[in-house]
C-alpha cells in the first residue's frame, strides 16, 4: 500500500492564475432552460473560465510562479526542481516543465519533470516533490499545475457545462522543523476509459476524421480530440473509493478527524462532492468550494480551492485534508500542516 | 427502515418540480422524470445519503419501477 510520511518540507505558497474570459452557465444554449438550471444546481458550477485559443496552461503557469516568487521574494535561479502536471501540456514532445524552466529565467542545475495526471494531480504531485526535497535536501521546489480543459465540445453537455481553465503554482522549501505529511496514494487502470481523450496519441494517431464531432447520445456531439467522460462511471467510482481512502488515511497517522481544519477536495462536481460530504459526515464550514466561481478547473482544483477560499486563514497554522480523485482511475489523499502560506490574488490574465 | 412510501416522499422532496401523489411504486421512473443520467447521479446520491447503500449504473439500468430501486435499498440493508 502506498501510505506513507514525509518530513523536512513545508509549503511556502500557493498561486494561481486565470483567463479573463468568463463563461456564465445560465448564458448555455445548447441545452434548454429546465436542464440548464438543473446542470447548474447538480454540477455546482455558475461561472467558468476560458482560456483563448493559443493560451496554454503553462502561460498560466508562468504568471502565477512570477508572482509567486516575488511574493516570496525568492529568485528564480534558486529553484532547484520543478515539476509541471497537466494533461493539457504546450506539446506531446517536449515536456512543458522544460519550457517553463528557460522562460523563467530558472538556472540549468534545475531538475525539471512532467508528470501526466488530472484530478489527483495535486496530491501524487505534493508526494513527488516532497520526496525529492526531502530525501535530497533540495532547498526550493515550484509544483505547478492546471489544465486548459475547455477544448472540449461546447455541444457535449456532459463535458461543456463542467470544466473551467487554470493553474496553480505551489513553491515547497527544505525545512527540518516542518510537521510531516501523511500520503495514502491509489490507483485503479480499468477504469481507464471513464475520462479519456480517444485519439491524439501513440495509441491512435489523429487523422483527416479525427476533427469530423459525432452524435454520442442526445445532446452529447463531440470529436475523438475531445474530452469523454462516463459521468455515471465517475460518481460511482467517487463513492466508492474517496471516503475509504480518507478515513484509511486517517486512521493510519491516528489524527482525530475533529483535528482536520478543512477538507479540499477536487472539485469534481457540486453532487458528488456533497455527497461525500454528508459520507463523512462533515459540516459544510469545513468543505469549502472553488467550484461556483471557477468550475471543476481538473489539476488545479484542490490549490486553487486553497487560494480562493482560505485567504484570511491561511497565516494561521491550518492542517488541512486534500483528497483528489478522477482521471485514471487515480485517487489519493494528503494531510498537511501550514503555517503562514502565502496565498496572491488570483491573476486574471488577458 | 423506511417503506417503499417514504422512499417516495424523499424523492418529492428531491425532485421538487414533481407533483405530489403522481409518484406511485409501481411508476417507471424513467417515464415519470423526463429522464436523463443526471437524474440518475440524483438517485444514486440520495440512496447513498439517506440510506448508506450504495447503487450503480447497472443497478439503475436493471431497474424499471421505484419499488425495484426500493428493493435493491432493502436488499443492500439486511
Amino acid at each position: 500500500m502506498a501510505i506513507f510520511s514525509l518530513n523536512n518540507v513545508t509549503l511556502r505558497g500557493i498561486s494561481a492564475a486565470v483567463p479573463t474570459n468568463c463563461f456564465d452557465m445560465q448564458n448555455y444554449g445548447w441545452v434548454s432552460k429546465k436542464e440548464r438550471e438543473q446542470l447548474i444546481k447538480t454540477t455546482g458550477v455558475r461561472y467558468k473560465r476560458i482560456a483563448p485559443n493559443g493560451m496554454a496552461t503553462s502561460d498560466l503557469c508562468f504568471d502565477a510562479a512570477q508572482k509567486l516568487l516575488s511574493e516570496l521574494n525568492w529568485q528564480a535561479n534558486e529553484i532547484e526542481v520543478l515539476i509541471f502536471i497537466s494533461q493539457s501540456r504546450d506539446y506531446l514532445i517536449p515536456a512543458t516543465s522544460c519550457i517553463l524552466q528557460d522562460r523563467l529565467g530558472m538556472p540549468k542545475t534545475t531538475m525539471a519533470l512532467d508528470i501526466s495526471l488530472g484530478c489527483s494531480a495535486y496530491i501524487y504531485g505534493l508526494s513527488v516533490i516532497s520526496s525529492l526535497i526531502g530525501a535530497g535536501k533540495l532547498k526550493k521546489a515550484l509544483l505547478m499545475m492546471g489544465d486548459t480543459s475547455t477544448f472540449g465540445s461546447y455541444r457535449d453537455k456532459t463535458t461543456f457545462p463542467l470544466f473551467g481553465d487554470a493553474a496553480t503554482v505551489t513553491a515547497l522549501e527544505y525545512d527540518e522543523n516542518a510537521k510531516p505529511m501523511h500520503f495514502n496514494l491509489q490507483t485503479d487502470g480499468s477504469g481507464y476509459d471513464a475520462i479519456i481523450v480517444h485519439a491524439g496519441g501513440a495509441r491512435k494517431f489523429p487523422n483527416k476524421k479525427s476533427l469530423e464531432q459525432k452524435q454520442i447520445a442526445k445532446g452529447v456531439w463531440r470529436n475523438e480530440l475531445q474530452p469523454h467522460l462516463d459521468g455515471l462511471k465517475v460518481f460511482n467510482f467517487s463513492l466508492r473509493e474517496v471516503i475509504p481512502n480518507m478515513k484509511t488515511l486517517l486512521s493510519n497517522t491516528q489524527y482525530e478527524i475533529n483535528s482536520i481544519d478543512y477538507f479540499i477536495l477536487h472539485q469534481a462536481n457540486l453532487l458528488i462532492n456533497e455527497t461525500l460530504r454528508k459520507m463523512l459526515k462533515q459540516e459544510s464550514d469545513k468543505w469549502p468550494y472553488s467550484i461556483k466561481k471557477y468550475g471543476n478547473t481538473s489539476s488545479a482544483s484542490i490549490p486553487i480551492t486553497i487560494v480562493s477560499e482560505l485567504k484570511e486563514r491561511a497565516l494561521q497554522p491550518m492542517r488541512l485534508m486534500l483528497t483528489g480523485f478522477g482521471v485514471g482511475l487515480s485517487w489519493g489523499s494528503a494531510i498537511v500542516d501550514t503555517q503562514n502560506l502565502i496565498l496572491p490574488d488570483i491573476i486574471e490574465k488577458q | 427502515m423506511d417503506t417503499v412510501n417514504d422512499f417516495i416522499k424523499r424523492l418529492e422532496e428531491q425532485f421538487e418540480d414533481l407533483p405530489k401523489g403522481k409518484l406511485q411504486p409501481d411508476s417507471l421512473f424513467r417515464e415519470v422524470f423526463d429522464w436523463n443520467s443526471i437524474n440518475a447521479l440524483i438517485i444514486i446520491a440520495l440512496i447513498q445519503t439517506e440510506y448508506e447503500v450504495v447503487i450503480d449504473a447497472e443497478d439503475i439500468r436493471k431497474s424499471k419501477s421505484i419499488n425495484d430501486l426500493y428493493q435493491i435499498i432493502v436488499s443492500r440493508k439486511s
